[in-house]
């Protein structure tokens, strides 16, 4: 028989081997970045990292930065563009000015112009070095042909010149500005949150034309009907509570307090955060903990003698205790936390109908693999049952939030389906 | 036509327990790994969907997540002298269908088996001379020491997170523990659950009698957990849906609660279900196996090619594959020659069913291995010399269901329908309990497991043949231990007790226990076993075998704890021994 070959295999082995690898292919195309780009190279995979590029330039089932995934909008599906440096399909004949100049202005190298799905009102902040090291890294894959419809969005919305308008309105260009008079962590912090990170996109609402509200800046928005909550330093919805250490230990490992990350903060932890430097992390969390401290005040809880906080009760014993525990208090690692969880209590409930209704799954990463995930629900209780369960939990163990009302449950119980995912 | 896919460092045929443990290990260290399963995945959340995991109909009645009799079933007859025929519904054993296999939908009670289980011929000869011995018996040392298992059974106790009390840590007997057990370098990961009533009743009557009641070790965890692979579990509910189901709150150990999760993130790991393995293919001398034929769910051939194969899937169909492969002289009855189907065994089930008056047992607060039991009885922890007979029984008092459709106890004699049933089983649901004995089997040289002659699987492969009954030794221990446990019953304070004798000849239809074993016993002679002590095959090095076909017989405890045990203890051999040097491991 033959021997078997003991290989050691460590992710940067891995990482290293492939890229010299890539090196060497790189003699017969110019397509491809050449190893003496080594340390530019891992830097801008770490940029791009930040960035969770990967998140939405990849297609279900498809390679990695081919881009073809159908990017939900409130205006129609946008399909996200191949990054791989493809010369017909990708980015093999863009320059390092050209990706400048997607990242900064929101152009295509011809001066069509994108829409903010693609988030260069964040990514105008990323330095020039920046932008040019995540190009460096994007030209170091191996180009994948994918063609991809770049014009799937109805009428009016598909005429990109009015794109010029938009940005008249929402759009300001410019790098990130350090603030001299902060710590050079909570700058690198506002670099990262503001610019590659484009935490605002999920969690800052958005106005009727898609452009985030400026005054509203991290309160909270709505994504895919996930609620994307506060997290300004917001003592009743946002991270007031919350140690600048559990803000880390959450983006790192996708759990804090208790709290799982789910929905597409699942992905964003999965591909982006769990892979950052600490310090990145730390600074991130620095930052977020001084924005927007006062938010505003927290409502009183429903009684618990009112008729809907008693049938929700009756569901969550008989439906979420056995779980979430009758205090509200959960699992650690495995079930979340309810009592005092800042999803429970933002003003939109959308996150805690859409997980009722379908089910969700926490994220796994290298230290906590286990991925807990909670069933579907939306087979066997109705909207009446959903509004008082979540009324209940939004109203239980110290926490307050408005009611919430069976027509809201059946807005998003049409708009969200199928099994945990 | 067979395609020929790419070569890989190990093909692992099952992903249970044993086959999940090898991937991951296997992986970390380097390896290539493609694990190949005939069901399909099976996935917490989304298979066990609390909303539909507790329906008794579904699983426990209709076996939703076991083997389906068309996919693999067996021919069975009780001796030689009969025709066998197939088993057309599982009942006495439920064999596991998909990821987790088994290890998805069993109780969960977790043990070690004891010193001398280890070295049982040995032992019973030296302490009671040859006489002692069964007629007919095959009853073999195994090769390797519980001392040397010891920190194996550690380590799949903490990957498993089991909950109980130690009864020996490092020589000192520890209180509130079994004290027959052998030394442990250290207590179990999470404290024992906690016992019901009948179980208070039970450890007081036996501590009055002068035995050592203690509380069973679980794979229903008491507390939260996380174990040495950074998989986190929760608390039992005691819902008491844990045999036949999965368990949908991440309660009860498992691969899918254990182990999957760190597996699906090795890259160099690649499961594909819902391909069943049907030979493992062998190089033209016989002596090397070349990797795997398998058949995927269109029915097409593929052969994976391996440098290294690892039979993981449940007992009795690794005895069948390596039947099916030609690896290993088949075991002749008529001769007593040959190994592979060799020394098959199974368990004895009897005790005693105990009615009180005035008392609320709550029999639905329950879990799969929720229960109080006592060791006295078990292995040699007794002198046998008295009775003439060779082996023991573990003796429990449980709960493990008290679920609507098939848990309705009533007493001898009550009609099986009509209105007296129906007030019998109103009166009956929380005043009884059950004192049980789970015995060991012995092995003989008229229990064995071959290929049957007539019947055929789809693919035309001949199905396994099983020759299976109680010999008088079993029915002697097993009905002595039905009177131990009448007599804990009576001091427990029952009103009436009802003594449960073992039923032969053995029958297939009502389910008795999954513990099936031998068949690929592993040993220290090529002549009386099929594996070496690392679990290698003696006749092809590169291929190995994990679970109870290797036990050379039974012993009076539930197998899984030892299966794990036995996998990291061949895995540590394979990491340390074959890799650096492929080949045989022990000479002969």
């Amino acid at each position: 028989m033959s021997a078997i070959v003991k290989t050691t295999r460590t992710g940067q082995a891995r990482g290293l081997r492939s890229l010299l690898a890539l090196g060497l292919l790189a003699v017969g195309g110019p397509a491809l970045a050449d190893s003496d780009n080594y340390v530019e190279i891992m830097r801008g995979r770490a940029l791009a990292t930040a960035g969770d590029c990967v998140a939405c330039h990849t297609a279900p089932g498809g390679t990695p930065f081919a881009g073809g995934l159908a990017l939900q909008t409130p205006f129609g599906a946008i399909m996200t563009p191949n990054l791989t440096p493809d010369i017909a399909t990708g980015i093999g004949s863009w320059s390092a000015d050209d990706f400048a100049r997607a990242m900064h202005e929101g152009k295509r190298p011809n001066g069509t112009r994108l829409y903010p799905a693609f988030p260069y009102p964040s990514y105008t902040k990323v330095t020039r070095a920046d932008a040019d090291a995540i190009y460096a890294y994007l030209r170091s894959l191996e180009p994948v042909s994918n063609t991809v419809n770049r014009n799937t969005l109805p009428f009016p919305f598909n005429i990109r010149a009015s794109m010029g308008v938009w940005n008249g309105l929402f759009f300001t260009a410019g790098e990130f500005k350090p603030d001299p008079a902060k710590s050079e962590e909570y700058n690198r912090g506002g670099y990262l949150v503001e610019g590659l990170g484009h935490c605002g996109v999920c969690h800052t609402p958005m106005n009727a034309l898609g452009a985030n509200k400026s005054d509203h800046h991290l309160e909270g928005g709505v994504v895919d009907n996930w609620t994307a909550p506060n997290i300004t330093n917001d003592a009743q919805a946002g991270l007031g509570k919350w140690t600048v250490d559990e803000v880390v230990q959450y983006l790192k490992v996708g759990q804090a307090r208790g709290v799982l990350a789910s929905g597409p903060m699942k992905d964003v932890v999965e591909n982006s955060t769990s892979k950052m430097a600490d310090a990145d992390l730390k600074a991130m969390a620095v930052y977020l903990k001084t924005r927007g401290a006062a938010g505003s005040p927290a409502p009183g809880a429903l009684a618990a003698n009112d008729s809907r906080m008693k049938i929700g009760e009756a569901i969550f014993v008989d439906t979420c205790a056995a779980c979430h525990v009758r205090s509200g208090e959960g699992i650690p690692h495995v079930f979340p936390k309810l009592a005092g969880a800042t999803i429970a209590t933002q003003d939109d409930p959308a996150s805690l109908i859409h997980i009722v209704i379908t089910g969700g799954q926490g994220a796994a990463t290298a230290t906590h693999p286990t991925a807990p995930a909670m069933p579907s629900f939306g087979f066997r209780l109705s909207d009446e049952q959903i509004a008082a369960v979540v009324t209940y939990v939004r109203n239980s163990w110290g926490n307050a939030a408005a009611p919430v009302t069976a027509d809201a449950v059946k807005a998003i119980r049409g708009k969200v389906s199928g099994a945990a995912d | 036509m067979t395609r020929r896919l790419p070569r890989k460092d190990a093909v692992i045929v099952g992903l249970g327990w044993t086959g999940s443990i090898m991937a991951l290990e296997l992986a970390r260290s380097g390896l290539d790994v493609v694990a190949i399963e005939r069901g399909p995945w099976r996935d917490t959340a989304t298979d066990f969907n609390i909303g539909t995991a507790p329906d008794e109909l579904r699983y426990a009645v209709r076996h939703d997540i076991f083997l389906r009799t068309r996919q693999e079933t067996l021919t069975m007859r009780n001796n030689s002298s009969q025709t066998a025929l197939p088993i057309r519904r599982w009942g006495s054993f439920l064999p596991g269908n998909g990821v987790g296999g088994a290890g998805s939908h069993w109780n969960g009670q977790t043990w070690r088996f004891l010193p001398d289980d280890f070295r049982l011929r040995s032992h019973m000869v030296e302490r009671y001379g040859e006489g002692i011995m069964p007629e007919g018996h095959q009853i073999q040392d195994w090769p390797m020491s519980y001392d040397e298992l010891e920190p194996f059974y550690d380590k799949f106790e903490y990957v498993a997170g089991i909950s109980g009390k130690a009864g020996n840590i490092k020589g000192q007997v520890q209180p509130g523990g079994n004290p027959f057990e052998g030394a442990r370098e250290r207590d179990y990961p999470t404290p024992p659950m906690k016992q019901g009533y009948s179980q208070e009743l039970f450890t007081k009557a036996a501590k009055e009698m002068g035995l050592h009641p203690f509380p069973r070790p679980s794979a229903n965890l008491s507390a939260a957990y996380t174990n040495p692979y950074g998989c986190s579990m929760a608390p039992c509910t005691y819902c008491g849906f844990c045999e036949r189901f999965g368990c949908s709150n991440y309660s009860k150990s498992s691969p899918q609660t254990c182990v999957l999760p760190a597996l699906v993130r090795e890259p160099n790991f690649e499961a594909r279900t819902e391909c069943e393995v049907t030979k493992v293919q062998l190089s033209r001398d016989g002596k090397t196996a070349t990797g795997v034929v398998y058949v995927d769910a269109n029915g097409e051939e593929w052969e994976q090619p391996a440098d290294l194969v690892l039979l993981c899937a449940y007992g009795l169909f690794n005895v069948r594959l390596m039947l099916l492969s030609g690896i290993g002289k088949p075991y002749d009855a008529s001769t007593g020659e040959g190994v592979v189907g060799r020394n098959y065994a199974y368990q004895t089930g009897s005790g005693a069913t105990a009615f009180f008056d005035n008392v609320n047992f709550n029999p639905f607060a329950a879990a799969g291995s929720l229960g109080a039991a006592l060791d006295d009885y078990n292995s040699d922890n007794f002198d046998h010399g008295p009775h003439g007979f060779v082996g023991g029984a573990s003796i429990t008092n449980a709960y493990t269901n008290g679920r609507p459709i098939q848990y309705r106890p009533t007493p001898r004699g009550t009609p099986n329908w009509g209105s007296a049933w129906k007030k019998a089983v109103r009166e009956t649901y929380q005043r009884v309990t059950n004192v049980g004995a789970q015995g060991s089997v012995m092995s003989y040289r008229a229990n064995y497991l071959d290929l049957d002659p007539t019947y055929k699987d789809q693919l035309g492969r001949p199905l396994m043949r099983m020759t299976f009954d109680f010999q008088p030794n079993e029915i002697k221990m097993a009905n002595w231990m039905a009177e131990r446990c009448e007599a804990i019953a009576k001091a427990m304070g029952a009103k009436t007790t009802q003594i449960n004798r073992l039923n032969t000849p053995w029958n297939v239809v009502p389910y008795q226990s999954t513990h099936n074993t031998g068949g690929t016993v592993a040993g220290t002679d090529p002549k009386t076993s099929v594996l070496n002590r690392y679990l290698q095959s003696w006749d092809v090095p590169n291929v190995f075998v994990m679970g109870a076909s290797t036990f050379p017989q039974n012993a009076g405890y539930n197998p899984t704890g030892t299966v794990g045990a036995l996998t990291y203890w061949a895995l540590d051999a394979i990491q340390k021994k074959y890799l650096k040097s492929p080949g045989a491991l022990v000479q002969q």
